[in-house]
């Protein structure tokens, strides 16, 4: 099996940037993204997902590495100080390198 | 008595201080909100078609009028007397300036209890006075010359889902008439007081999580969220006086500039304003505001409004 190696980008921020994130993640050059309703709790307090206002979303893309670099600077020079919003980033091996 | 669908909210808020495990699915939350909205703004379209187009015109330039200005009597209050950075009280201010849904469902159940008429067109109104505020919070947050994302706050502003439900079930009601919706009436106004019902029972879930941030806020808080709505009445109550509407309509205008948002202007202000501390405006708005209107502010703006009517009557005879 031939796989390759492509940076799994994972936001995790509140539901109310969605559809301003889905924009720019798309504009920055990622192929495409999957979001899920997640609930939790961090620095900003309990997060219940009980209602708009306190629910959170995870955003996943796959991209090569630096599209992955391009948006979480991008994230963090926007996002970081007046929003509840963590990312991170790991290696995952990919079948289709194209597709991403 | 109390209101079968008040203690439904009392249930609620006792459940979430007892720290119970009880939730509603988040899912039925956005069904019995959507089904609320939907059947506000059905009753109000109903009516929307018997009424003069020149009187509806009057009477929404008022409300706009009042929309605008609540938002800019309660900025000051909290930028010099609460000390606020300027983004939060500008936020809190819209919250205070726009209207709660919630709120005035509880007040038309209510007045159904009592048999006091108002005018049924009143979710027109409603929909009207929710968005003034919000472009008076955004202005009074930033500015004019700032550079803003004019067409994300428009989108979130008219296009969020509180005000596509109002004004969409205004539209389908009055298109439809009262003729054509007997078909879907069991849903939208039979089943009212249990959706309204089902809905207080969260929204006392989410008013007893809002407890803990009023206790690191301090007593501002607390004063504010009592002592505006008790002067934005009063506003109401007056408007409602010049614009000649009946009692129950006047007491209506009261309470609906009492209440402070919680749907439509937290989701406008975090997109806008996002430096504002989300925290604040919904600790003071559903932490205090809201208890304070459904439990206590009802009835005695409905008595303030009785009031002013038997002041009037007595200075004209």
């Amino acid at each position: 099996m031939n796989s390759s190696v492509r940076k799994l980008l994972t936001i995790i921020t509140e539901s109310v940037l969605e559809r301003t994130l889905a924009e720019e993640i798309e504009h920055l050059g990622a192929r495409g993204f999957t979001v899920t309703d997640v609930r939790g709790k961090g620095s900003h307090g309990p997060r219940s997902a009980a209602w708009q206002e306190s629910s959170n979303i995870r955003i996943e893309v796959v991209c090569d590495e630096p599209t992955a670099g391009a948006i979480a600077a991008h994230l963090q020079a926007h996002y970081y100080r007046n929003y509840g919003m963590i990312l991170f980033m790991s290696d995952v091996a990919v079948l289709r390198p194209e597709k991403f | 008595m109390i209101d079968p669908v008040l203690m439904f909210f009392l249930l609620g808020l006792g459940a979430g201080l007892l720290r119970s495990e009880l939730r509603l699915p988040a899912a039925v939350y956005d069904l019995v909100s959507m089904l609320l909205l939907l059947s506000i703004g059905l009753k109000g379209g109903i009516e929307l078609a018997r009424q003069p187009f020149g009187g509806l015109a009057i009477q929404a330039l008022g409300v706009i009028a009042m929309g605008l200005l609540l938002p800019l009597l309660a900025f000051p209050v909290l930028r010099f007397a609460g000390r606020l950075p300027r983004a939060d009280a500008a936020s809190i201010a819209a919250h205070y300036g726009s209207v709660s849904v919630a709120t005035y469902a509880v007040a038309v159940a209510y007045f159904a209890n009592r048999q006091v008429e108002f005018e049924a067109h009143m979710p027109f109104l409603l929909a009207v006075l929710e968005i003034p505020a919000i472009l008076i919070g955004i202005l009074l947050a930033r500015g004019l010359s700032r550079e803003m994302r004019l067409g994300v706050v428009v989108h979130e502003v008219f296009l969020g889902k509180g005000i596509v439900l109002l004004v969409g079930g205004l539209l389908i009601g009055w298109a439809a008439g009262p003729e054509g919706l007997t078909s879907i009436s069991p849903l939208f106004f039979d089943l009212f007081k249990g959706i309204l019902a089902l809905f207080l029972l969260e929204m006392g879930l989410i008013t007893a999580n809002q407890f803990g941030s009023l206790r690191q806020h301090g007593p501002f808080l607390v004063v504010f969220g009592i002592a505006m709505p008790l002067i934005f009445s009063v506003v109401g109550i007056a408007l409602g006086l010049v614009l000649e509407l009946s009692l129950g309509g006047t007491a209506m205008l009261g309470i609906l500039a009492a209440s402070a948002s919680y749907i439509a202007v937290p989701a406008a202000m975090r997109i806008s304003v996002p430096e504002a501390n989300p925290t604040l405006s919904l600790a003071a708005s559903l932490g205090i505001t809201f208890p304070f209107n459904v439990l206590i502010g009802i009835p005695l703006y409905h008595a303030m409004a009785t009031q002013a009517f038997a002041l009037i009557a007595g200075a004209s005879l």
